[in-house]
């Protein structure tokens, strides 16, 4: 990040002298970084390990051979694609819903002015601020209470079901994208739209065409942590959805524990396989991922 | 990105371009009025259904005794009973506070102090930054459900990355023994939050006009005396945004001591009481709703000035 902001102004032929100082900083922030990483190192260890290895030596050894094979039994006994796909079924609808309902109300309370555009910013704020355990006993009966047809939900009602799920995270993710979009969308001139308006675009044409396209580094930021906060997600589901089957993966880890025995070494091996995705996508897109909650914070 | 971290600050300092109030909302055709109301309503109706009726519901059923299966014409009310028997009778609810409280401190004094340490030495012209931010990020992009799961192999008693390491001569069972494992889990969730705090103070010290700092040294302040005078008093609001999140976080650990062994020897949790009462085996939703309102005040008491501070600066425009 520093890089990127800093670059141009720096002169590239100014090198600093080495003083032990510098030295002294770069050791430190090194071992902070080994100590940072040592728990998923360790866990890396762990899973490329054979049990037979690592029950005759214990963890703590130099490992005699290392090996995949405790992936491809997580993946296999833990029935991972099963509930990968589950937690695809959520994510997905659920993060594009939420950035298109928060996007609306984002232009709606920034391009003009209504009485109550603090009170419904402020509404939405304080929601995702809450707790989720002041929400979830009255949710959870809420969920009972609504019926679907069959071809909606298997179990007829919205518990149980995935589509309980993306609504609390759609209700409850909306609150904070509704503030970092509407704090951007304030920061893009007004004459724009009012341009518009006046060549007669429609306000659908105005949010549609003109604001959403100029959002679009905002929303890949909300999109990647949207992504890792809802695939994340472990309460509403382990709440709402009672059939195991059911289950994301996040929320499906506490069964699989009881799949995987003792043996550590596959728990390790299934925890990083449930890890991946996330980490797949801070590592492709950290700046995003950074600057979202960057975003979040930088207002007031 | 540039563009994403400037945005923001352009406006901060001066207030947002002036603007005609009033006038753009009376100059709208009939269908777009409808569009807009569809486009603030429909959000706004999925958001109070879904969080702020459930909020309020838990508030109702707080004076309710019910188990939450049957209909609606069993709930039998009973006043402030519930708050009465979680005061003095319910043996887990103390040691829930003081849980929650310790769990808070703990947030509060370590990743705060760690992550704005880290922050400070980390803005400034350094080879490597990018690659000591990602790692120290990278935590936080693990749920702290799976946190939980990859410290259980650092701290069990067999094998366990913490006792070997030690060499103890007595395996300590960090997870087990209730008087510690409070402390060990805290350090796994310390160790997912230092990270965020580090961001968003890196964003608070870049936002600090190096005019400030500059002239603080001509006037003769050492760097700790311009950091803990100048510096640390003008990022007031990051200040704030980072009691929030940590208070706000403290309330809602749940994930990490329910995959440890459910909330308790130990790990009894607020939250862990509350849903219970939904997935565990108790079941007495009237109970569970009042340690929810408990939990609904405390987290109010830091939202509101929060609001306060964020949105009192556009009342003023």
């Amino acid at each position: 990040m520093t890089a990127t902001l800093e670059r141009p102004s720096v002169p590239v032929k100014k090198t600093r002298p080495i003083t032990p100082a510098r030295i002294a900083l770069h050791v430190f922030l090194v071992l902070t970084c080994l100590m940072t990483l040592a728990p998923l190192l360790w866990a890396v260890y762990a899973s490329l390990r054979t049990y037979e290895d690592t029950s005759v030596n214990g963890y703590f050894s130099i490992a005699k051979s290392l090996t995949f094979e405790n992936f491809a039994k997580a993946w296999e006994i833990g029935d991972l694609p099963h509930f990968y796909w589950n937690t695809f079924l959520i994510t997905v609808p659920a993060l594009v819903i939420t950035l298109l309902l928060s996007s609306m109300v984002a232009f709606g309370v920034s391009r003009f002015s209504f009485k109550f555009n603090i009170a419904l910013l402020m509404l939405f704020t304080a929601g995702n601020l809450l707790p989720q355990q002041v929400i979830v006993t009255p949710l959870w009966r809420l969920y009972r209470l609504i019926e679907l047809p069959a071809w909606m939900s298997e179990s007829e009602s919205l518990i149980d079901s995935p589509l309980g799920v993306i609504l609390i995270h759609i209700a409850f993710q909306m609150g904070f994208c509704t503030f970092v979009l509407s704090n951007y969308m304030k920061t893009i001139p007004y004459e724009l739209t009012e341009a518009a308006r006046v060549d007669g675009a429609s306000v659908f044409r105005q949010y549609w065409q003109l604001t959403l396209p100029l959002c679009r580094p905002v929303l890949a930021a909300l999109a990647t942590l949207e992504f890792t906060w809802i695939y994340n997600d472990f309460l509403w589901a382990l709440v709402l959805i009672q059939d195991g089957d059911k289950m994301p993966v996040t929320s499906a880890l506490q069964n699989l524990k009881g799949t995987f025995f003792t043996d550590n070494n596959l728990i390790a091996a299934g925890s990083l396989l449930v890890a991946l995705p996330t980490l797949v996508v801070f590592f492709v897109l950290q700046r995003q991922f950074v600057g979202g909650l960057t975003l979040g914070s930088t207002k007031g | 990105m540039t563009a994403l971290q400037e945005k923001p600050k352009a406006v901060t300092p001066s207030g947002s371009p002036p603007r005609r109030r009033g006038k753009r909302a009376t100059a709208l055709a009939g269908t777009d009025k409808l569009v807009l109301a569809l486009m603030l309503g429909i959000p706004a109706f999925v958001h109070l259904l879904f969080v702020w009726i459930p909020a309020l519901g838990s508030v109702a059923l707080s004076f309710s005794r019910w188990n939450g299966i049957g209909g609606f014409e069993d709930i039998e009310w009973i006043g402030v009973g519930n708050y009465v028997e979680i005061f003095s009778e319910y043996p887990r609810f103390w040691p829930a506070v003081q849980h929650n409280l310790i769990w808070l401190l703990f947030l509060l004094i370590v990743p705060t102090s760690v992550g704005l340490l880290l922050a400070v030495l980390l803005d400034r012209e350094l080879r490597f930054s990018r690659i000591y931010q990602s790692a120290l990020y990278m935590p936080m992009v693990l749920s702290l459900a799976l946190v939980g799961f990859i410290w259980q192999l650092i701290y069990t008693p067999d094998g366990g990355l913490l006792n070997s390491v030690l060499g103890l001569d007595k395996p300590v069972d960090w997870i087990g023994d209730s008087d510690i494992n409070l402390y060990a889990v805290m350090v796994a969730a310390a160790w997912r939050h230092t990270g965020y705090i580090m961001l968003l103070y890196l964003a608070g010290l870049k936002s600090v006009d190096p005019a400030l700092k500059e002239a603080a040294s001509l006037d003769g302040a050492s760097a700790s005396q311009t950091f803990f005078r100048v510096t640390f008093p003008v990022m007031k609001p990051v200040n704030i945004v980072v009691a929030v999140v940590t208070v706000i976080e403290a309330l809602r650990a749940f994930d990490i001591v329910y995959v440890i062994n459910k909330g308790r020897n130990g790990l009894e949790l607020l939250s862990v009481l509350v849903t219970d009462n939904i997935i565990g085996e108790a079941s007495r939703i009237g109970r569970g709703s009042a340690v929810a309102v408990i939990l609904l005040t405390i987290s109010l008491g830091v939202i509101i000035p929060y609001l306060y501070q964020v949105f009192s600066k556009e009342n003023r425009t």
